[in-house]
């Protein structure tokens, strides 16, 4: 039945790329909603399924057929329905049904509308794929059917230049770690000799230390091109080129938390190392860190909440890192409902600006967009970690857990980085719905085929919490038990209710922080911006990483690919093709004189073949 | 006198020949029909030789679980799923060729009655071939198919080079057919015996000398020189360098449905006899016969391959890169291996599809008749007609051996068992020769989508019956390079190879 769910994108993806100009009006818009309506049902009956059995029971193997099988080497098409799969099953096509139908009302009147649902069909198509693939093979052919999805939705407005650099941005930067990951797929065929995770975890604590190091770090390397996390995180930003939709699908709820599952679905492989796992947490921590100060420096509202994805999958990795991946994929599904909320609410604000993103020239926006207003609120409370909302639940816990698992340096910056999230937040919200309004064109409020999805998705920000309640024991959390084990326990450090108490108490800092600079009238943040005006460029070109990346690698690399074209390859590689073709090219034209057209020539020439052959034959005898 | 009853008697069973039999009982119904009711339109015929194609795949694919005697009438026919596999390829090719024949006799005029009955007994020729377990029955059949595709060959006698051709076809194919037979007396006369299996049993028995007294001894040295003229004589119908000479004059000569069918059907037909005389009956000599076809097979390919580049006629570039391909199908041979048959089986179904579907569309573009062959009226062909300009560029890439395709896969695996053989000469020669093959193909891809056309030429105007003719042997060829295991599936079970080869069925 798994292997259903990722079907009805496809189909859709099928129909409307090759019949597209046939479907008028939204009607193309539908047909993809269906399709992943389809996918949602039939994942909450794999959901009910895997729940009527015993759990250590709960894991299905579909095999399909078998893909490749060249000499040794065989790979299946397999799909794997276990706990995990299932919630990102539900994940991606729970929030990506609600993100499909507000971008019905949001692409509305796009002259290639069916070919923005056909791409984002096909994209959900292969995130299905990727989250419930069987082997590491299948996984990255859906690792690499989002990519070449998301590279087409950046660039769907591809008249922009900006666009299409973007575009191509994101798709050469995430390559680098798809290069990686790839390797070590490689890496493990060539230790295990095969790429089923059934057969690889289970031997994966038997490799030896440093094989799983590498096979761990080298798909750690696919996961942070993917999550945009440092080193590779220059590509998030400039993807926000895309259509507001894509934002909230791929480049915050679904796509770029790909990462965090291989992390979190590979955990076999991390566990057996080490020195693998606090890769992970350093590298998540430091993005969380790194993303949140760039998020308050940004006046871009979709950049700001670039950054503030980036950071988000910081604390995700973090969770992996420290040994907590069912809390990791925790904070994935609530993020992926407020941050998918966040987004199509900035949507709902451009779409109403027609088309402004800087918020400087936004505020007091509530008035004009009562209902926009507060359900962005919602999000802003649920990402700032504030009761009751989901952040809270799900970010808090992993802060908790890095205190509970002895981690206690990382756990300072982590409540830094809680901070953070809630300054950046509700920055973004006093800026943009709240004090004097700087508007230049009058706003309107955003149509019911928009709002409807972001209440819906309000009232998850709301509820999703509840999934992690510690007084129900934490229901994803034991749902997620017997495929990723259980996060640390109490036991160090200080007691669970102390820490909760102390990241709630910082994130209400944090707001009041924002709220004095930003809303409540009392501070001249204006004047702040021009008084720190080197700080603010740091932050805003997110210390200027990439200028960095264009001078370091940039630079000589264009050096080296000159002298290689121009050299090299034109001079010396060229020449000697150039020189066999025309060879060859002699060749043709004095062999075609043998066919003379003659059957006296022709007969002669077979002779000539048996006189060779018997020759053969009595040098043989 | 002698009592009725000692006569020799052997069983009749005739299930396995079924697909022949319904074949032949179509062709001889459509010649009847044809006497009885002269100037009909021709459709009719055509319809009534589709179902006969069909009811003999059905005869053919019932025959996969056959479980009675694996070799019957008297050891002449074989009964095994070998057989089965390439009767299927050739009736899928014949059920193509016939929607293309039906289409150009109706625009050429050239429609006569015999034509569907030639047909059926060509396919019935070539299907029988593949099931022959009998040097005599591989001459009967290879003579069936021969006749008939000669006369095919000639069937627009009123343009000169279609009857040039069927001449030429024929004085060589008589030559050829020649030393067939010289080589089958001379197996006869090494071993005794002409049923394949036969022949195998007695070499192993000379090779390892423990044979009884009073039995006549065969011959390896004669039965060497045996299966070199027997080799002869199937190099020639495969078009092997240098015995391939009337390939691009009859290729280019026919009219273009029935180039389609013999370029296919007749490389399929006569590299299944080929394949099953060489491992089973010749099998203890494998290692002798191999040397040999490693050279003939780097011959072939890279002649083929080198002079196609100087055509201007698309017929003959096919035809030359036809000879190409038996080169590459030569070189799974040469392997010797059970694998190298199974990589031969899949390349010949993939090559066979493949080609049939390219001169299909030839035919199409040529709207009528024999016209727009030469390169130049390919210029835009993309942009007049979007689906057959991309489905013969698909099925170019496909022949260039460029993935997604299932030349790619199909060359891959030839290549392996070259390989795995030891023959890594032989396959960086036809690596070296894919390169130089892979100019002509995307030669023709950058004519028909780079460069302009000279006159907005007119419509192709292909019907819904010749649309699917080529197209799903297109997507065919997509489909088997994205999921080759769909074939290699059919292929792994050991009793696809023939019956009596590498120990199997005895």
């Amino acid at each position: 039945m798994i292997a259903l769910v990722p079907l009805f994108p496809l189909a859709a993806a099928a129909i409307l790329l090759s019949t597209g100009r046939r479907w008028r009006g939204a009607s193309a818009g539908w047909l993809a909603s269906f399709a992943v309506a389809a996918s949602f049902a039939v994942a909450l009956a794999e959901l009910s399924s895997l729940l009527s059995k015993a759990a250590p029971a709960r894991h299905v193997i579909t095999t399909l057929y078998r893909w490749v099988a060249v000499g040794g080497f065989s790979v299946d098409i397999s799909f794997r329905a276990d706990p995990l799969s299932s919630v990102m099953t539900l994940v991606v096509s729970g929030v990506g049904l609600l993100i499909f139908v507000y971008a019905i009302g949001y692409m509305r009147g796009d002259p290639r509308f069916p070919r923005f649902f056909a791409h984002m069909s096909l994209f959900v198509f292969f995130m299905l794929v990727l989250v419930t693939a069987e082997n590491f093979l299948l996984l990255y052919v859906g690792w690499e059917g989002v990519g070449l999805c998301s590279y087409l939705l950046i660039g769907f407005w591809f008249e922009r230049p900006s666009a299409a650099a973007a575009a191509k941005k994101a798709f050469v930067v995430t390559r680098i770690g798809d290069t990686a990951f790839l390797l070590g797929i490689l890496l493990i065929w060539a230790k295990v000799h095969s790429l089923d995770f059934e057969v690889v975890f289970h031997q994966a604590p038997a490799l030896a230390g440093g094989t799983v190091t590498a096979i761990a770090l080298l798909l750690l390397g696919g996961a942070v091109g993917k999550s945009a996390q440092l080193p590779l995180s220059t590509w998030l930003p400039d993807a926000m080129e895309g259509p507001t939709p894509v934002s909230a699908l791929i480049h915050a709820a679904t796509m770029v938390t790909a990462g965090v599952y291989l992390v979190v679905r590979a955990h076999a492989i991390y566990a057996a190392t080490s020195a693998g796992t606090e890769a992970v947490a350093l590298v998540g921590l430091i993005t969380a860190l790194y993303g949140g100060l760039s998020a308050i420096a940004q006046d871009d509202i979709k950049r700001a909440l670039a950054y503030s994805t980036m950071s988000q999958i910081g604390f995700m990795f973090f969770g992996a890192g420290i040994g907590a991946p069912s809390l990791a994929i925790f904070l994935l599904v609530t993020h992926a409902i407020y941050k998918a909320l966040l987004f199509m609410g900035a949507g709902s604000v451009i779409h109403g600006l027609h088309d402004e993103q800087d918020m400087m020239k936004m505020g007091g926006m509530r008035r004009a967009m009562p209902l926009t207003g507060v359900l962005w609120i919602a999000g802003a409370w649920a990402i700032s970690g504030i009761p009751p909302f989901a952040g809270f639940f799900s970010k808090d816990e992993i802060i908790s857990a890095a205190s509970l698992s002895g981690h206690t340096v990382m756990w300072g910056f982590a409540l830094v980085g809680a901070v953070l999230t809630a300054v950046y937040a509700w920055r973004a919200t006093f800026m943009t719905f709240f004090g004097e309004t700087r508007v230049e064109r009058e706003p309107h409020e955003s149509p019911a085929v928009m709002t409807g999805p972001m209440t819906l998705l309000a009232i998850g920000a709301l509820l999703a919490g509840l999934l992690g309640l510690k007084a129900t024991g934490g229901v994803l959390v034991r749902f997620l038990q017997p495929v990723v084990g259980l996060p640390p326990q109490a036991g160090q450090g200080l007691s669970e209710s102390g820490l909760t108490v102390i990241s709630t108490v910082l994130a209400l800092v944090g707001f009041v922080v924002a709220w004095f600079v930003y809303g409540s009238g009392r501070f001249d943040w204006v004047a702040l911006r021009v008084r720190l005006a080197g700080l603010k460029r740091a932050g805003m070109s997110a210390f200027y990483l990439d200028d960095v990346y264009a001078t370091v690698i940039g630079g000589p690399a264009k050096l080296a690919a000159a002298f290689t074209a121009f050299a090299i390859d034109l001079r010396i590689i060229d020449g000697i093709v150039t020189w066999m073709a025309r060879g060859v090219g002699m060749a043709a034209v004095y062999g075609r004189r043998v066919q003379s057209g003659l059957v006296r020539t022709y007969a002669l020439v077979f002779l000539v073949g048996v006189v060779g052959v018997l020759w053969y034959v009595a040098v043989k005898i | 006198m002698i009592p009725a009853a000692t006569l020799p008697h052997p069983p009749l069973v005739f299930g396995p020949l079924s697909p022949e039999l319904v074949l032949v009982g179509a062709g001889l119904l459509v010649m009847l029909i044809d006497a009885l009711r002269p100037g009909n339109t021709g459709r009719f015929l055509a319809s009534l030789t589709f179902a006969g194609i069909v009811a003999a795949g059905i005869a053919a694919a019932l025959l996969w679980n056959w479980h009675g005697p694996t070799l019957v009438l008297g050891g002449m026919i074989a009964a095994d799923r070998y057989s089965v596999f390439f009767r299927l390829v050739i009736l899928v090719v014949a059920a193509i060729a016939v929607v293309l024949s039906q289409h150009y006799l109706e625009r050429s005029g050239e429609y006569r009655g015999e034509y569907y009955a030639l047909l059926l007994f060509a396919t019935a020729g070539m299907t029988l071939i593949t099931a022959s377990a009998d040097l005599i029955m591989v001459f009967l059949a290879l003579e069936i198919l021969s006749l008939s595709l000669y006369l095919m060959t000639g069937f627009s006698f009123r343009r000169l080079a279609s009857a040039e051709a069927a001449m030429k076809y024929f004085l060589l194919g008589a030559f050829s057919s020649a030393f067939f037979l010289f080589g089958l007396a001379l197996a006869y006369g090494a071993t005794g015996t002409t049923n394949l299996a036969g022949i195998a049993t007695r070499l192993l028995f000379t090779l390892a000398p423990t044979q009884p007294r009073g039995v006549l001894l065969p011959s390896p040295a004669l039965a060497l020189v045996a299966a070199a003229f027997l080799g002869i004589g199937f190099a020639f119908k495969v078009s092997v360098v240098p015995f391939h000479m009337w390939t691009p004059d009859a290729y280019q000569g026919a009219p273009t449905p029935v180039t389609a069918f013999m370029s296919a059907g007749t490389k399929v037909a006569a590299f299944a006899a080929f394949l099953r005389v060489y491992t089973v009956a010749f099998g203890p000599l494998t290692n002798d016969w191999r040397p040999i076809l490693v050279v003939l097979a780097a011959l072939t390919m890279v002649v083929g391959s080198v002079l196609a580049i100087a055509q201007r006629d698309v017929k003959r570039m096919l035809a030359y890169s036809s000879v190409a391909h038996a080169g590459f199908i030569l070189t799974a041979v040469a392997a010797g291996t059970a694998e190298g048959v199974r990589d031969a089986m899949f390349y010949l179904a993939v090559y066979a599809v493949t080609i049939v579907a390219a001169f299909g569309i030839v035919m199409l573009v040529s709207v009528r008749g024999e016209r727009n062959l030469s390169l130049d009226d390919y210029r835009g062909l993309a942009r007049r007609s979007p689906f057959l300009g991309g489905g013969l560029a698909v099925l170019l890439l496909s022949m260039a051996g460029i993935p997604p395709t299932s030349g790619f896969v199909a060359k891959v695996a030839v290549f392996s068992a070259a390989v795995r053989a030891g023959f890594w000469p032989l396959v960086l020669v036809a690596v070296l020769a894919s390169v130089v093959a892979a100019f002509f193909y995307l030669r023709l891809i950058v004519v028909m989508y780079m460069r302009e056309p000279e006159v907005a030429a007119a419509p192709a105007g292909e019907t819904v019956l010749t649309r699917l003719a080529v197209g799903l042997p297109v997507a065919a060829t997509v489909l088997l390079g994205v999921l080759p295991g769909v074939l290699f599936d059919v292929l792994a079970h050991p009793s696809v190879l023939p019956l009596g080869g590498f120990g199997f069925g005895l």
